[in-house]
Order: C-alpha cells, then sequence, then structure tokens
C-alpha cells in the first residue's frame, strides 16, 4: 500500500502566458515562441545567458519549471516528465542544416539538444539538482503514466519530491504543465486531480 | 586585422547566441572562457566548426584550440597565418 501524496504547486506555459498555481503571473502580446521566451525570460528568470543557447523544447521547460524551484531548497527531487513530439522541432532543423552535403557542417550546439531529456539537464543544471529522472513519449498528456513510477519514487525514498509533467514544443505549438509531488501539498496526487490541474488551462 | 576582428566578434554572438551583448563589449583581448564571455566545451567544438566552414582552417587536433580561442586577438592572429 503506497503512502498518499499531495501536488505542492503547479505551473502551465502556454499561448504567451505563464501561469503558477492557475493564476497568471506573465503574460506577452507576442505570438511566435522564440519572441515569447525572450519576452518571459526578460521578466522572469534573472541573469542567466544560458538560456538562449538552449532548444525550443528546453527554454519552454525551463521557463515552466522557473517559477516552481527559485524558491525551492529541496535538491533532493526527481523529474518524470513526458511528452508527445520528443525532440522532433529540434532534429527537424538539426536535419535541416545538415541536408546538403556540399556544406555538411554539423553544429555541436545544435546536435547536442537532439534529445528530449537534455532538458531535464538543464533543469537539474540550473537548479543543481542531482536525483534520478524519466522522460516518457506519449500521444497525449498521460498522468496514468507518470503518476505510478512518481509514487515509486517517493514510497522508495530514492527522492524527497518529484517534478512532474508535459512540456511539448513542435512546429511553433508549445505547451507546458509541470507540478511538485511531495508528502505535503494542496492537492492530493491523483490521476484525477492531475488531469483537474492539467485542464484549469488547457480545456 | 581589425576587419577581421569586428566580424570575429559578429560571428561569435550570432552563432553562440549570446543575447544582449554587443561586439563593441567585447575587447580584443578579453579571454573568451572563463571569467571573460565565458564560453563552455559546446562553444568551443562551435568555434571548430566556424574556422573550418568560414575560414577553411581544419583543427586536426582540438586541444590546439586552448591557445587559439584565448581571446579574439588570439583567433584573428591564427586565421590571418593560416586562412585557405
Amino acid at each position: 500500500m503506497s503512502n498518499t501524496y499531495y501536488i505542492e504547486s503547479f505551473s502551465h506555459v502556454k499561448n504567451g502566458t505563464v501561469y503558477v498555481n492557475g493564476e497568471a503571473i506573465f503574460k506577452t502580446l507576442e505570438t511566435d515562441f522564440k519572441s515569447v521566451m525572450k519576452a518571459a525570460y526578460k521578466n522572469l528568470i534573472v541573469d542567466y545567458p544560458k538560456f538562449f543557447k538552449m532548444d525550443n523544447l528546453s527554454k519552454l521547460g525551463v521557463r515552466a519549471a522557473e517559477v516552481l524551484l527559485k524558491e525551492e531548497s529541496e535538491k533532493n527531487m526527481a523529474m518524470v516528465f513526458s511528452n508527445r513530439a520528443s525532440s522532433l522541432d529540434t532534429d527537424r532543423g538539426y536535419q535541416d542544416s545538415i541536408k546538403d552535403p556540399t556544406q555538411y557542417y554539423p553544429s555541436p550546439a545544435v546536435f547536442v539538444y537532439t534529445l528530449a531529456n537534455i532538458l531535464m539537464g538543464e533543469i537539474s543544471i540550473k537548479h543543481k539538482i542531482y536525483s534520478e529522472n524519466c522522460f516518457f513519449i506519449t500521444e497525449e498528456f498521460f498522468p496514468e503514466t507518470l503518476s505510478p513510477y512518481t509514487t515509486q519514487l517517493l514510497d522508495e525514498k530514492k527522492a524527497e519530491k518529484v517534478i512532474c509533467g508535459w512540456v511539448d514544443v513542435d512546429n511553433g505549438k508549445y505547451n507546458a504543465f509541470l507540478y511538485v509531488v511531495a508528502k505535503k501539498g494542496t492537492f492530493v496526487h491523483s490521476d484525477a486531480e492531475i488531469n483537474r490541474l492539467y485542464k484549469t488551462i488547457n480545456e | 586585422m581589425s576587419d577581421l576582428k569586428q566580424e570575429l566578434k559578429e560571428k561569435i554572438i550570432e552563432q553562440l547566441n549570446l543575447e544582449d551583448i554587443t561586439a563593441d563589449e567585447i575587447a580584443d583581448n578579453d579571454p573568451l572562457f572563463g571569467d571573460g564571455l565565458g564560453l563552455d566545451s559546446i562553444d568551443a567544438l562551435e568555434l571548430i566548426v566556424m574556422l573550418d566552414k568560414d575560414y577553411g582552417i581544419k583543427l586536426a587536433d582540438p586541444k590546439e584550440g586552448r591557445k587559439i580561442f584565448e581571446s579574439i586577438d588570439s583567433m584573428a592572429a591564427y586565421i590571418s597565418a593560416h586562412k585557405a
């Protein structure tokens, strides 16, 4: 019998808006992804120029995680993420950059992001998190994939907290929903409750 | 040489996505790595690709990069001496 855990806080990034616990804390009228991320960086992330070297997926994940982790002191935190497009958005750009055999100069800075789980590495570096992580690829957001693993990590004391959710970028469309699971919190960590929080912005 | 140095600064800013830095803010002898521009190991690989792509210079030994990429001065001197 596993313990009951709780969702401490959650964030969404969608349609030029960053939400924390369902409340919009930043909104821009920019529409293209790059401009949205630049505006959100200037408003919410202090002095972290590495942000601009990241691919779109990492930028979105770092942005969504920042509002949950900037005041977080717990470093024994696991990550359980998911999305639909994996790193396809970056893979396409990389493929496009090397398709001409007469101009074959593969970019190391682009290549390093051709894996979805690099975004968890970027969050780990920024917030000095060293614990376990796992990235699932599913057709749509499906908490039933994430919650058993999250519960097991906490039950087995592999982590004190787990940051979970969905970070997806593909062809200019983007959507992020992250939440922190802990021993204490506001919402019960159940599939129904996770779905409800996800849909507060995604209905 | 000064044209080359200006060109290098602009290329580095663009290719390494150094947001909020202008060419005027990079001194010719500023360290590019560490406490200077804060470039990292992936940036070093990107500079090696830039030497090949834009100046036709292939570095056989990546360790050579340590000296070459110390500053804009050292990059410009190396490119001037080895440009294809």
